[in-house]
């Protein structure tokens, strides 16, 4: 027994402080809650938090891809431009008219948007498993190509819904609601769950895990490294083609400058959540956590006088740090 | 602190290190106690005793990275507290590490005075600094070039130069931590005329190892822990080897290797020709038969390891290899799990287990597929088999949910055994099987390994330790330079036979090149 003794005293975590870590994104979510109620008590209303909830539901499913190419040892810097290049996509087929009946016509862009985010998905993973780019390099030109083609599609403007019938139609996607659940809630949760199901409980989350955790041990253990994380950039892309599909509805258009920087904000809800950038560990709802985290200090800097709304950007920066800094205490402890 | 004083051995006028009464705790776990030694200068002192006896924390204390909880240090009688590594090398006390901490993309040089450069302040003096490693290398009786690139040396060259960094550090006691444990019998042995030369110069040596015959031949005194507690101190003339291994575990290990019977009908399982792994291994050809162990002897990079990833998939390879009579193309590892031959990688932590995931992760990763359910891993499952696994291969564990990382060394070993062995295989290819595991959990893994042969399973071994091949071995083919140089069984598995095939030195063995 005095071997584990000296080893603890190393690195190893035991299974208590991880737990503290997954904890901790909740934890601080919580003591946002109660910092909004005394900004301004009327942050905490039924209808305010509905509105902060419905609003980072791009980023929170985003994020939830994200969770998989993170925790699988890998990164995804395209994501905000893929969200662009497939809306774009998207909405061109819908003025297409190539479908006459509204809704099976939405139906089917629903199913080009999927397509397409499965097929850039497969693209990142092609290029940093077979290719063998790193993926920070990788998928930072794969940004380059989809913010570009996206530009070029919309010629520098914006592309609209243009069949008024098919935008009312579609409309609800984004404004409507079931039982007074705004319907993208019901999409991040619906999609977390579907998330966390195959992350923990399948074989397939078992490998992406080990991948993330130790590339060579899976390798040796008969897993296919590549199948694997390519698999987890197709996951991406399917949750930013999700993300879409919630977003179109929203504006009815889409421009060259959608979604930039989405993919800051999806990397950052993923670590203040507790998954580990180096791979190895993927939390779900701690991604979900993550993201409500960021809209709700958005939401509380609007809502109070003390601290100017044009700082967000610097207050996400110095959560990303703090998370970080939390989660390596957690660690040693 | 002051301890209790201790019972201790006189000999003021030579001594340079005195502890007394040593301990050390984590947390509620005592981990050493009342630990008393000297260090003369001009002698060897080894320390010896298995895994989680307490060397390396003792060693740690000596070294500095570790405060004792009681007890105290004098050096030259001057009562001493090491507020860090740093500290301790200030009073000439220095520590080769058992892990080769190197930058690999440096040159030699560049290492041995990493942190402490040669230079004006500004630019750093890269002739300066080529010539005094050239210098310490030198006098280590080496030969490496001060310019060469560190990854491209052998395990032996670089632990070499490890030593050479250390002991530009000006020092009166030198701690080897488990210097020889990846090395080959013959870097052994030039390792060993390293630290005799050492000595020679009044420095005072303490020299941890697994490996008894190698203490028995170099320290002048031998200390035994276990349990954390001084068991016994003696010159090593009293001492033979057996009787060092007696006080390690705490009684008689009668025989270490345990008794086998080979197969009567030889009937081949694999059978390799012609096969190529670029690189490594050149025109391999040797046949596994049915129950039989098959050793795989060779100097470090005489390519046993890569003809083994080679033929499970694991390397880029070419050849003939036929599978229970069938010709087999094994591209990936999956393939050749499934078809039933398993290899158990020399880098348990690196290659072989998760170590920051606990046991039942571990124990079910290669064989998921039988754990599912419809869609899900059945963990119940899961957890009956991590059952089953702590029972048949009696892996030491106080609670079920440790990280494998967490493990000793000989516990990992059987847990990535039971890892494999959850796919059945019939051929299990085992590399380094016993490195850097202690004598009680070597014995196990023997037994293991033999019963499995007896179940019908072939098994192929490569190991660098001699002594066991020939302990469990029925053949053993020897490597050198990435070919399979000569075969020896019977009364023929001698030391001195293998080295002479595995160096090529002697001229008498009758093989050719």
């Amino acid at each position: 027994m005095s071997v584990v003794a000296s080893d603890t005293a190393k690195a190893p975590k035991t299974s208590k402080d991880w737990d503290m870590a997954a904890i901790a994104p909740f934890v601080a979510l919580a003591l946002l809650l109660v910092l909004g109620y005394f900004a301004n008590p009327n942050f905490v209303s039924v209808a305010n938090l509905t509105n902060v909830i419905t609003r980072s539901a791009f980023i929170a499913i985003i994020a939830l891809g994200a969770t998989y190419v993170i925790s699988s040892g890998g990164l995804d810097l395209s994501v905000g431009a893929m969200v662009a290049f497939v809306a774009s996509l998207m909405i061109l087929f819908m003025n297409t008219g190539a479908i006459a009946d509204p809704m099976l016509m939405l139906i089917a862009a629903m199913l080009v948007a999927l397509a397409l985010g499965a097929a850039c998905g497969l693209a990142n993973g092609l290029i940093t498993t077979v290719g063998k780019i790193e993926p920070f390099i990788a998928t930072l030109g794969t940004m380059g190509i989809y913010r570009g083609l996206t530009t070029w599609l919309s010629q520098g403007g914006s592309i609209t819904v243009r069949d008024r019938g098919l935008q009312q139609l579609y409309r609800p996607v984004y404004f409507g609601d079931v039982f007074g659940v705004p319907i993208p809630i019901i999409v991040i949760f619906a999609t977390a769950a579907l998330a966390a199901f195959v992350l923990y409980r399948t074989r397939y989350g078992r490998h992406l895990i080990a991948v993330g955790s130790n590339e060579e041990v899976a390798r040796y253990s008969g897993i296919s490294v590549q199948k694997v994380r390519t698999i987890a950039y197709i996951v991406q892309g399917l949750c930013v083609a999700v993300a879409v599909i919630i977003y179109v509805p929203r504006l009815g258009s889409t421009s060259a400058t959608t979604g930039i920087l989405w993919e800051l904000q999806a990397i950052t809800a993923v670590v203040v959540g507790g998954t580990a950038l180096r791979g190895g560990v993927g939390r779900i709802w701690g991604t979900v956590c993550g993201a409500f985290i960021l809209e709700i200090v958005g939401n509380i800097m609007l809502l109070s006088n003390f601290v100017s709304e044009y700082l967000i950007g610097a207050i996400q920066g110095a959560i990303i740090i703090i998370a970080m800094l939390v989660q390596r205490s957690l660690m040693r402890k | 602190m002051i301890a209790s004083p201790a019972p201790r051995e006189v000999s003021v006028t030579l001594s340079l290190l005195d502890a007394s009464g040593l301990s050390k705790t984590f947390g509620i776990i005592e981990v050493l106690k009342d630990i008393s030694l000297s260090v003369r200068a001009g002698e060897v002192h080894a320390i010896i005793g298995e895994n989680g006896a307490g060397k390396s924390t003792l060693m740690k204390i000596l070294a500095g990275n570790h405060q004792p909880t009681r007890g105290e240090l004098k050096i030259d009688g001057q009562q001493v507290s090491f507020s860090g590594p740093v500290d301790a090398e200030k009073h000439g006390i220095v520590l080769v590490h058992q892990e080769i901490l190197l930058a690999p993309d440096l040159t030699v040089a560049q290492n041995i005075y990493l942190g402490r450069e040669l230079g004006n302040g500004i630019a750093v003096d890269d002739r300066a600094m080529n010539e005094g490693a050239a210098k310490a290398i030198h006098d280590l009786g080496a030969d490496i070039d001060p310019n060469a690139i560190v990854s491209r040396l052998s395990i032996a060259q670089r632990q070499l130069v490890q030593i050479a960094r250390v002991l530009l550090v000006p020092h009166r006691i030198v701690i080897f931590d488990e210097p020889t444990a990846s090395l080959t019998p013959h870097e052994t042995e030039a390792l060993l005329k390293v630290i005799t030369d050492i000595r020679a110069k009044g420095v005072g040596v303490l020299y941890i190892s697994h490996r008894l015959p190698e203490v028995k031949e170099i320290a002048d005194r031998v200390t035994v822990l276990r349990d954390g507690r001084l068991v016994a101190s003696h010159d090593t003339s009293e001492l033979e080897p057996a009787d060092m291994a007696r006080l390690m575990v705490g009684r008689d290990v009668a025989k270490l290797y345990p008794d086998r019977h080979a197969a009567e009908v030889r009937e081949p399982v694999l059978q390799v020709t012609g096969f190529d792994v670029p690189g490594y291994a050149r025109d391999a050809a040797f046949t596994l038969n049915k129950g039989e162990i098959l050793g795989f002897a060779g100097l470090i990079g005489a390519g046993r390891t890569e003809l083994m990833e080679g033929l499970v998939g694991l390397r880029p390879a070419k050849g003939t290899v036929s599978f229970r009579g069938k010709p087999v193309a094994f591209t990936d590892v999956h393939s050749s799990l499934k078809a039933g031959v398993a290899y158990l990688s020399e880098d348990r932590k690196g290659k072989g287990l998760l170590l920051t995931k606990d046991l039942q992760v571990n124990l079910t990763l290669a064989s998921l597929g039988k754990f599912i359910r419809g869609l899900q891993i059945d963990r119940r499952k899961e957890s009956d088999a991590l059952d089953k696994a702590i029972r048949d291969f009696d892996i030491r564990t106080g609670t079920k949910t440790i990280l494998a990382g967490q493990l000793s060394g000989g516990n990992q070993q059987k847990l990535l055994l039971a890892k494999m062995m959850m796919l059945d295989p019939q051929v299990v290819i085992i590399d380094e099987p016993t490195r850097g595991i202690d004598i009680g959990n070597k014995e196990q893994i023997y037994k293991f390994i033999a019963a499995l042969a007896q179940e019908g399973r072939s098994i192929i071994v490569v190991s660098s330790e001699m002594p066991e091949l020939i302990g469990i071995c029925d053949r053993i083919l020897v490597m050198r330079g990435g070919r399979i140089v000569g075969e020896v069984q019977g009364e023929h598995m001698t030391e001195n036979e293998i080295v002479q095939l595995a160096t090529g030195v002697n001229v008498g063995s009758g093989e050719a090149a």
